[in-house]
């Protein structure tokens, strides 16, 4: 079985920790004058997301993650199963809903969003930064106001609800940066 | 070498440390050098290469090969330069200072550099008590005032640990360190001093506080090169010197008894043995001087990077390095 010696750790390693891939986050050089070396490491449970601390006493080996990170065509959703496919190889790989969480908001068919595998299976799906999504429903627009700032609810083709400007209207294709879940902007079709 | 590598836009060529700060390093040198002469602490020179290497097993060596009169001989780059320094002391040099590059393998980071730049000084008819007397006003000239504390070990782990470290039994130790994140704290891998290392590093020493604090009377199992005292725990008369939660210096009363220097060097190769290092011969020359005899003395080695990164407002070593390592 691969594994890492603390020497090597550097950030982005991917290590088991407690059965949970993690990755490597931050690494320190622990050592007095006298006495044990340590490293302090700073994980992120790839699994749950948590940063964890855990200290290894230097030189100790820890188990390496089968951890990779494919660029993957998202498919579609058959009502508990996501399916994604490598557009190079045509390999399809399914997560589930609890794997895809709140990126279930932003996934439109086609798009190609960061899927982390761990021992060939999806465990963290992350959608593009950006994505172009309808809007299905909302409050009529009121034109002509660009400026005022205020928002109102929107339903966009996923299901996902976020604050467009008054102007927006039912139909129209808007731009939303999925790490903060805003609206960006109007996008002509 | 990668075509990166030889991009022409590669910057690795340059100073990590600012001219500022190199010309803060440079007038705190010139500070240092004062202090002693004020005081009659002679400045010496010593080998950097020695036949006898760091007996500690916690503390590599690096070595070369040097030809001497037609014979290949392995040298190894001092880890510090105490043995020399009591040589001299045995025959006679009265108080001695030294600033000297030290090599340490595998240690690099935030805070390590395999080569580093030490003071180290030593002052005959000085206890542990005086030395740090005479460090404070050292320190006085060179770091900002600060508050100023001396705790004994079992003080400071009392205190920030809320746990006696004579006290506890390694089983309760160990428990300990698991829950402050020690990997496999449990799993009987570690022994008590290495529990204790841990949690001095990592409970203690980070609410040791901005000031400078003095922490002395180690475990007699932590004693190093220091006089162990007989007692109800018996303690090593070693000191540590932190600032701002940072190590920047060891000291001892020293050790000046050949014999049991003798059976330190043992319990130290057995150590090695055990843990499969390298074995490291005795330094016999050291051992002829304090059979010689060495004068009641304590010395005290100062990491002086980790000091004028202080000094500098700085928070890593290669903020006051010309060049680190990853540059050398």
């Amino acid at each position: 079985m691969a594994s890492y010696s603390t020497n090597e750790f550097k950030s982005g390693l991917k290590v088991m920790i407690d059965n949970d891939p993690c990755s490597i986050i931050e690494n320190e050089f622990v050592k007095p004058g006298k006495g044990q070396a340590f490293n302090r490491v700073k994980l992120r449970n790839l699994k749950t997301g948590r940063v964890i601390e855990r200290t290894f006493k230097s030189g100790e080996s820890v188990e390496a993650a089968d951890v990779v990170e494919m660029s993957l065509q998202y498919l579609y959703n058959d009502g508990s199963e996501w399916h994604f496919m490598d557009e190079a190889s045509f390999e399809q790989y399914t997560a589930s809903g609890e794997t895809v969480g709140d990126a279930a908001n932003w996934l439109k068919e086609q798009d190609v969003c960061t899927v982390t595998l761990w021992n060939g299976a999806p465990i963290l799906v992350v959608p593009p930064n950006f994505v172009n999504l309808k809007v299905t429903e909302t409050d009529p627009g009121l034109r002509g106001d660009t400026a005022s700032g205020a928002t109102k609810p929107a339903t966009v083709e996923t299901g996902a609800t976020i604050k467009v400007p008054l102007f927006v209207e039912e139909g129209e294709l808007i731009k939303i940066d999925t790490r903060t879940g805003e609206y960006v902007s109007r996008v002509k079709e | 070498m990668s075509a990166a590598d030889s991009s022409e836009d590669r910057d690795d060529w340059r100073p990590t440390a600012s001219l500022q700060a190199l010309r803060l390093r440079a007038q705190l040198l010139r500070v240092i050098r004062e202090f002693f002469a004020e005081r009659d602490v002679l400045e010496v020179e010593t080998p950097v290469m020695a036949a006898a290497g760091a007996s500690d097993a916690n503390i590599s060596s690096l070595s070369t090969t040097c030809h001497v009169l037609a014979a290949a001989r392995r040298l190894y780059l001092q880890t510090s330069p105490e043995f020399a320094m009591k040589r001299l002391l045995a025959a006679g040099s009265g108080p001695i200072y030294q600033i000297c590059r030290a090599f340490r393998d595998g240690e690099s980071g935030r805070l390590h550099n395999p080569e580093f730049t030490l003071l180290e000084w030593y002052r005959p008819g000085f206890d542990h008590h005086a030395l740090m007397d005479e460090m404070d006003a050292l320190l006085d000239r060179l770091l900002a005032p600060a508050p100023v504390r001396r705790l004994s070990y079992r003080e400071a782990f009392i205190e920030h640990a809320a746990t006696d470290p004579f006290e506890l039994d390694t089983q309760a130790l160990a428990a300990l360190a698991a829950r402050a994140g020690l990997n496999d704290a449990l799993g009987g891998r570690f022994d008590r001093d290495a529990l204790l290392e841990f949690l001095f590093s990592h409970l203690v020493q980070p609410r040791l506080g901005t000031g400078r604090v003095h922490v002395y009377d180690y475990p007699a199992s932590q004693a190093a090169l220091a006089k162990v005292r007989a007692g109800e725990p018996a303690v090593a008369e070693r000191f540590e010197v932190f600032v701002g939660g940072i190590e920047i210096a060891n000291g001892y009363h020293e050790l000046n008894e050949a014999a049991e220097q003798r059976r330190r060097f043992g319990e130290d190769a057995g150590t090695r043995r055990r843990r499969d290092l390298e074995p490291m011969p005795p330094d016999e020359r050291l051992l002829a001087a304090l059979e010689h005899g060495l004068p009641d003395c304590a010395g005290v080695a100062v990491g002086l990077d980790r000091l004028f990164m202080i000094a500098a407002g700085e928070t890593r070593l290669d903020a006051v390095m010309a060049f680190p390592v990853t540059r050398a």
